[in-house]
């Protein structure tokens, strides 16, 4: 029940804390102070304040797409484990939930931006909707693997199956995955190479340029949301790159907390070492992530 | 079957097959007023479908299988009708559909402003659901292909309602050509079936041996023949167009319906083997999966509102095939689950997708209706004009792709709980089809996402790219209705996830024989129960946000403003994003399958004229493989033409002289 209890806490309150990690990373490689760890927070409830400017092109559309993609999020941040907790919901085939849920999401989120009528946000959803033909693979794949591994089909005994004598064990499968994955987590998250998260009007963008129009609560929602997925394929990401365990829950909720935090700042190592990729570069590492987790999977078929 | 029951749902459903074949009846008399043929049409449609549907919908949950023997003076035995759950399960979509069609044509095809044509089109579409019916509980196979024959033939005349049209003529040809090479198919087939049985009945399921000689033959033929009606790729050609052609209610018949004939087809003669080799559901799945992946590639690139939905039927019929193959796998390997979860996604799906494709058909139905026009880049902005009908289509379009909590999830969860099921502990081969199934499906999931983002968002939302929109007005309730019928099927599928399942259970359990089984079922292996639980949650989550955004907007008003131009102050609708544009990089991508043209002119000079750009994806099969080859053996056998010069006295010479030659050669 604790347990219960400091996941729905974690997947609620932790995301924000994610990007005020990488902001102050980023900001210490260019030599400044930066916001507050606790920025966007801040700036969450400043939003949600805030007066809502709607364009007279929209329909209710407009403002179901931030709305179902935040509780998308939300419920699939409840089918997966953290650390070395089962997730509260755990059931025979979940990872397929987990999967279509982001899904769900991505559907609002590129028609709200379609609804808007404005070519730069057309752009974005045209974007977002091919890249995840690739990048949704790439996820599978990595399913597969896990399923293997654990002979379960279901995230949290996937999850919670992988440990230190594993990597030993199948180490260049699972070194594979975690590099395609890590491929996928940034450009689901529009993280450079992929984006520019703190750009708004490039035409190079992705995710940025779909909520243009939207402001208020409803842009409240929609960065939520984006922490919140941030913080989700993060945690995916962490259970398999850095399965630690004490045997104490406590700490083993501790050593996850750390963990992420740690990987808040080695995306920001990346956002800053980084330049922004080039369009056309985006669809060839989403198909090479595709064939790192695609060999992952060939290799522990022994 | 106890007889002695009053009711028996074997003879309501026929009845209702009666009701359905005889609607149209009334508007053959031109006495009767057009418009008072049509309401009767309607009326006595609307009768059979719910006697029909009842008598199916008791016969699949019940598991009892119905029989009852026509009398018929015919050399070819008797002629039986078997009601299997099998049966009854393929019952359901057909009488359905029929029903909410025929509601639909009132308000689509109103027979005031179609005195001619509406009659038409009330017989065939009639004739086409009874055909339909005796073909799924045909125990015969002469009359299977009197049934199948009688569907084809009313399905043209459906289709060609419009007939002055020269595109309709051209689509209803190919349509027609291709039917009859498909029933070639199917006579050579039923003639090696009776070779092998010596009787025309249709044997029962696993009475035959795969080893037999003529069984390889059965398979193909069977596959060739059921997959050219289904519109496996690469025998689809004849859909597209067909189905872009018809009437909006015609094409959710054909598309919803009709299509799951070549299924069910498929279905019945490989359940007739027993043990099944592995290599059929290889070769299945493998079908299957290039239908899937190329009919959803195709559909991305597609222009016409109604061609694109036409080729996203062909990458359900691939689905539902790649679920259809996961269980013959299954059966070959011994694996229960596989084979459960396999025919379970693959039945379900089938329901599904003739719940949510009808519902889409009969939604470009009302868009055609309002605007005038298949033409995507014509359109945009209809939400707001007709909301009642984008709401509905936006239901059907996240149905259609998989996404919770519709149907279109469940049934993919379980084919995905089969393939991931086949994954674990089992031998390489079984191990690398499932993950080619796997794959398959995930980037059939995310293009076929894309490509209904691409029709919403192009058709319904952003502002309207052509001039004329005072025009636009919402569909009248004669066609709302049957819409949210069938949307609220999605829904409850979707959400209730373990009483659909239920419907399924004993069909799948009635295809292959118990011992393959294993005494489990879906709900038995998959929780379903989380599903629903999971489902209800994100609806609750979803209801709960949108209150307290609600309310935060009442706390705090919204203002209206134009969309924010990036700093240009003169946007017009042309700039949105097209369907072209959208749909761009992944033609870029996929430009080796599609073989998009471009009608692109040279711009030189310092004042260059006035250009045109335009693009089109041809239909890549049909118009580079078999057109250029039926040109070439048209001239090849040219000299046969003397025979067909329109004599039809002559004809029946022909005849008349075949017979006897067969009289003597039986001799």
């Amino acid at each position: 029940m604790t347990d219960i209890l400091i996941h729905a806490l974690l997947v609620i309150l932790m995301p924000p804390l994610l990007l005020g990690v990488i902001g102050k990373t980023k900001a210490a490689f260019a030599g400044r102070v930066g916001p507050s760890y606790f920025q966007h927070y801040y700036d969450l409830a400043k939003l949600i304040r805030k007066g809502t400017v709607i364009s007279d092109t929209t329909t209710w559309i407009f403002t179901a797409g931030p709305v179902i993609t935040l509780a998308a999020t939300l419920v699939a941040a409840l089918l997966l484990p953290l650390g070395n907790h089962a997730a509260p919901i755990a059931f025979a085939g979940d990872m397929v939930l987990f999967a279509y849920l982001f899904a769900l999401g991505r559907f609002f989120t590129t028609l709200a931006a379609l609804d808007t009528g404005s070519s730069f946000e057309g752009m974005g959803a045209a974007r977002e909707a091919t890249f995840a033909c690739l990048a949704e693979p790439a996820l599978f794949f990595a399913l597969i693997t896990l399923s293997r591994m654990s002979g379960t089909l279901s995230l949290s005994p996937m999850m919670t199956n992988l440990s230190v004598s594993l990597w030993f064990s199948s180490g260049a499968a699972l070194l594979l995955l975690i590099g395609g994955l890590f491929i996928v987590l940034l450009a689901e998250n529009c993280r450079i190479p992929f984006d520019d998260p703190t750009t708004h009007l490039e035409l190079t963008m992705v995710h940025e340029v779909m909520v243009l129009d939207h402001s208020g609560p409803a842009f409240a929602y929609i960065l939520y949301g984006a922490a919140m997925k941030l913080f989700v394929m993060g945690a995916f990401f962490i259970n398999i790159a850095l399965p630690l365990k004490s045997g104490n829950a406590m700490l083993d909720w501790g050593i996850f907390i750390l963990l992420m935090l740690g990987l808040a700042v080695a995306i920001g190592v990346v956002e800053s070492i980084m330049a922004r990729l080039r369009l056309v570069r985006i669809p060839q590492m989403l198909v090479a992530a595709c064939i790192l987790s695609g060999f992952s999977m060939l290799l522990i078929l022994r | 079957m106890n007889t002695t029951e009053i009711i028996d749902p074997a003879h309501i459903i026929m009845t209702g097959a009666i009701f359905a074949g005889l609607s149209g009846v009334p508007g053959l008399f031109p006495r009767l007023g057009a418009t008072v043929a049509q309401k009767l049409a309607t009326i006595i449609a609307c009768l059979g479908s719910l006697l029909g549907l009842g008598g199916a919908i008791v016969v699949a949950v019940s598991g009892m299988t119905e029989h009852l023997v026509l009398d018929w003076s015919l050399p070819f035995g008797p002629c039986d009708i078997w009601i299997d759950p099998l049966a009854a399960f393929f019952l359901i979509p057909i009488f359905l559909v029929s029903g909410a069609c025929a509601v639909y044509a009132n308000g689509y095809w109103p027979a005031g402003k179609h005195p001619g044509t509406s009659r038409v089109l009330g017989f065939f579409l009639g004739l086409l659901a009874s055909s339909m019916v005796l073909l799924i509980t045909a125990g015969n196979s002469v009359f299977f292909l009197i049934s199948w024959e009688v569907m084809a033939v009313s399905a043209y005349f459906a289709i060609t309602a419009e007939n002055e049209d020269h595109e309709v003529r051209k689509a209803g040809f190919v349509y027609l050509v291709c039917t009859h090479v498909g029933t070639l198919a199917l006579f050579v087939m039923f003639i090696v079936l009776r070779l092998m049985t010596g009787s025309f009945a249709i044997p029962h399921a696993g009475t035959l041996s795969p080893l037999a000689p003529g069984a390889a033959v059965i398979f193909f033929t069977a596959i060739f023949g059921f997959g050219m009606k289904a519109g496996i790729m690469p025998l689809h050609i004849w859909l597209p167009a067909a189905h872009a052609n018809g009437p909006s209610h015609v094409s959710a018949m054909m598309s919803g319906v009709m299509l799951k004939m070549g299924i069910y087809g498929i279905i019945r003669i490989v359940s007739l083997f027993s043990p099944i080799p592995l290599w059929w559901g290889v070769v299945i799945l493998g079908a299957g999966i290039v239908s899937g992946l190329a009919g959803v590639i195709s559909a991305i690139g597609q222009h016409d509102l109604k061609r694109l939905l036409a080729y996203s039927s062909i990458e359900n019929i691939g689905i539902i095939t790649i679920g259809l193959g996961t269980a013959l796998i299954g059966m070959a390997v011994g694996h229960p689950p596989l084979v459960i979860m396999g025919m379970g996604g693959c039945l379900l799906h089938m329901l599904n997708h003739s719940l949510f494709k009808s519902l889409l058909f009969l939604g470009s139905g009302a868009v055609i209706h309002a605007t005038g026009t298949r033409e995507l880049s014509r359109m945009g902005g209809l939400a707001r004009h007709m909301p009642r009908t984008a709401l509905l289509f936006f239901i059907g379009c996240v149905a259609i792709c998989g996404l919770p909590p519709l149907n279109g999830f469940v049934s993919e969860y379980l084919l995905y709980f089969g393939f991931f099921n086949g994954i674990n502990g089992s031998s390489i081969p079984v191990f690398s089809t499932m993950v080619l199934a796997i794959f398959s499906l995930a980037l059939i999931g995310s293009l076929a996402l894309a490509c209904f983002v691409r029709l919403c968002g192009i058709a319904f939302l952003g502002q309207n790219r052509s001039s004329e929109t005072g025009a636009l007005h919402d569909a009248p309730l004669t066609m709302v209705a049957p819409m949210a019928l069938l949307a609220l099927c999605c829904l409850g599928v979707g959400l209730l996830p373990l009483s659909a399942v239920h419907l399924v259970e004993i069909p799948v359990l009635a295809v292959f024989p118990p011992a393959m089984t294993a005494g489990k079922n879906i709900s038995s292996i998959a929780p379903l129960a989380w599903l629903e639980a999971c489902g209800l949650l994100l609806t609750l989550v979803i209801v709960a946000f949108i209150g307290l955004y609600l309310r935060r907007l009442k706390a705090n008003p919204p203002v209206p403003a134009s969309t924010w131009g990036c700093g240009y102050l003169q946007p017009t609708a042309r700039i949105q994003y097209s369907a072209t544009s959208f749909a761009e990089m992944l033609v870029h991508f996929f430009r080796g399958v599609l073989q998009p043209r471009y009608a692109m002119p040279r711009i030189s000079g310092f004042l260059p004229n006035t250009a045109r750009f335009s693009s089109r994806i041809p239909e890549t099969v049909l118009e580079g493989l078999l057109l250029p080859f039926m040109r070439l053996t048209g001239l090849v056998f040219s000299f046969l033409r003397r025979l067909q010069h329109g004599e039809p006295n002559l004809y029946v010479l022909y005849i008349f002289v075949t017979l006897v030659m067969m009289l003597a050669w039986s001799y």
